[in-house]
């Protein structure tokens, strides 16, 4: 089998006492959609943000298509294909959503020390980062200022903003958080209809999304990973079952 | 350009500032040219503070460094003999760049109160070099024996045609820095104010372009230095003072931050401020200080943002 897109071998995070990732292996092979679960405080998003370089792990290797990318720095993962959306909605607020998306076209279009020529009038950046708006479903909110969208709206747009730098592996921690069951859907259809495109790797706890969109899981506990698996495996292993999927049937 | 009463206004303060030397003929009032031709000069200044400040997020607490490197540039050239203004004010450019290279290399590297602290700390270093050179008068500081020489061109102690260099300077800065700020190099800088980790996060190194915008702002502040010594004649190291960032500070943040015009009007109201108060009185900071504290507390978005149609990012 040809190496996997993203793999992570032993990799090894503390946070003073806390063994944050203990050790994580992990495969995601070209075009697959590979879900990471846990409960919280598993080191979910310490993992991303390891795999996306905005933390340094203590040991451990990070290969991504072939290379060894555990000493770069964020921007250069960006470049190399690597797009990530935050947890928490991260967005240029006094921008409009077309400016905010532009500018991600902007950063994967040749460098910018350009002076002169008013960024907003290069059809180069405006019309990519348009169809990227249309393809979220924010065509006709593209002139309205960031912070005045609406919180799906917003989450839309960090995604949107993730498309326009044309990543092979998206690294998507909680998209549907905080959405209502009608938004949350949608979002879940959108991302659905992202496979085959992207490599996805999808940190979530909304289950109905995990188990629709995931062609793998990989269950986190304590910072490690104790099971990987089809949605199948991974529903029938009694290790999870215990540590994890018991307690939201246990709750409902 | 649209047709907006922002514009019109905008069109009508140029109109003014075009016509005050004739007005100031008409009033017999000569010292109304001195006082805009000093105002233009800190306004200029703050125009270039405002790029790193306004747009791109930088509170430089060090900003009269390059107001001095520049003064002191055109100073000494000229103590040895070198009075062609055209060689002058391109080292005292070129001075006040490499300056804020190396500031900018260092600083840059941190944020918050340690870019502020930072970018202070080299500025008081430069203050102290400028007292301790007895050559250059110290202390005391020098008279700039002759005036930057223009030969053909114009003629510096003709105020009038040195009031209207000034304007051009101003104006010429305006545009360059409106285009500046709009193109993909502006947008870059911009970006990495507004939110950093998503700067970095869709693939910019904001570093490098934001010591570019450091650097070019240190040029532009150096050729107000070379302007600033040819008003008064003479050469302190007090244009170096950190009163004199604090200053340059509050011209942009009474004016508006970020806002193409606003650093003009703060060092308009400033200054003028300053010129009617101390007439009044010789404890007029008592005054300045909290009308200050007033304006930061209740126009947060300055003078610029009292024009019809300011809005952000515009």
């Amino acid at each position: 089998m040809a190496e996997p897109l993203l793999a992570v071998r032993a990799l090894l995070r503390r946070f003073g006492a806390l063994l944050a990732t203990d050790h994580v292996d992990l495969d995601v092979h070209d075009g697959e959609t590979h879900a990471i679960i846990g409960p919280n405080g598993a080191g979910k998003t310490t993992l991303i943000g390891q795999l996306a370089g905005s933390l340094r792990p203590d040991s451990g290797q990070i290969r991504f298509s072939g290379e060894d990318i555990t000493a770069l720095t964020m921007p250069r993962r960006s470049r190399k294909g690597l797009a990530r959306s935050f947890q928490i909605t991260s967005i240029y607020r006094e921008f409009s959503a077309l400016d905010n998306v532009a500018l991600a076209v902007q950063a994967h279009a040749g460098h910018s020390f350009r002076f002169w020529r008013a960024a907003r009038d290069e059809p180069g950046l405006r019309a990519p980062a348009r169809a990227i708006l249309e393809q979220v479903g924010l065509g006709d909110r593209a002139d309205v200022l960031a912070a005045n969208l609406a919180h799906g709206e917003q989450r839309q747009l960090e995604i949107a903003m993730a498309l326009a730098t044309r990543p092979r592996l998206l690294l998507l921690d909680e998209p549907v958080a905080g959405m209502g069951a009608e938004e949350s859907q949608r979002m879940t259809q959108f991302l659905a209809s992202l496979k085959g495109r992207c490599t996805m790797i999808l940190v979530e706890h909304d289950m109905d999304a995990v188990f629709t969109l995931a062609d793998r899981i990989s269950v986190m506990v304590y910072g490690r990973v104790i099971a990987t698996g089809t949605p199948a495996q991974i529903r029938a292993n009694a290790e999870v079952r215990a540590a994890y999927l018991g307690e939201p049937e246990a709750a409902a | 350009m649209k047709v907006s009463a922002r514009n019109i206004l905008l069109a009508a303060g140029l109109l003014l500032l075009i016509a005050l030397p004739a007005l100031a003929a008409l009033l017999n009032q000569p010292f109304y040219v001195d006082q805009f031709r000093r105002i233009m000069i800190f306004a200029i200044a703050a125009v270039s503070l405002n790029l790193i400040l306004g747009y791109g997020g930088m509170v430089s607490f060090g900003h009269a460094a390059y107001l001095g490197v520049g003064a002191y540039a055109v100073g000494v050239l000229a103590h040895y003999g070198v009075l062609n203004g055209y060689v002058q004010w391109a080292v005292a450019m070129g001075a006040s760049a490499l300056v804020a290279l190396a500031i900018g290399a260092v600083s840059i590297r941190t944020s918050g109160i340690y870019f502020i602290m930072i970018t202070l700390a080299f500025t008081q270093m430069l203050y102290y070099l400028g007292i301790s050179i007895e050559e250059f008068g110290g202390d005391d500081g020098m008279r700039l024996a002759v005036r930057s020489q223009f030969p053909g061109l114009l003629d510096l102690r003709n105020g009038t045609a040195f009031y209207y260099l000034v304007l051009a300077i101003l104006v010429a800065f305006l545009l360059l820095g409106h285009r500046l700020v709009n193109s993909r190099f502006g947008m870059v800088i911009r970006a990495a104010k507004s939110n950093d980790a998503r700067t970095r996060a869709i693939g910019f190194s904001p570093y490098p372009y934001r010591l570019v915008a450091f650097v070019i702002a240190g040029a532009m502040c150096g050729l107000a230095g070379a302007l600033l010594v040819n008003h008064t004649a003479y050469l302190t190291p007090e244009f170096m003072h950190w009163t004199r960032s604090g200053e340059l500070m509050f011209m942009v943040i009474l004016g508006g931050i970020a806002t193409a015009v606003g650093p003009v009007l703060g060092a308009i109201a400033l200054l003028l401020l300053e010129d009617f108060l101390s007439a009044l009185t010789q404890h007029w900071q008592i005054i300045l200080g909290p009308l200050l504290v007033l304006s930061v507390l209740f126009f947060k978005r300055g003078l610029a943002g009292l024009l019809p149609g300011a809005r952000p990012n515009g």
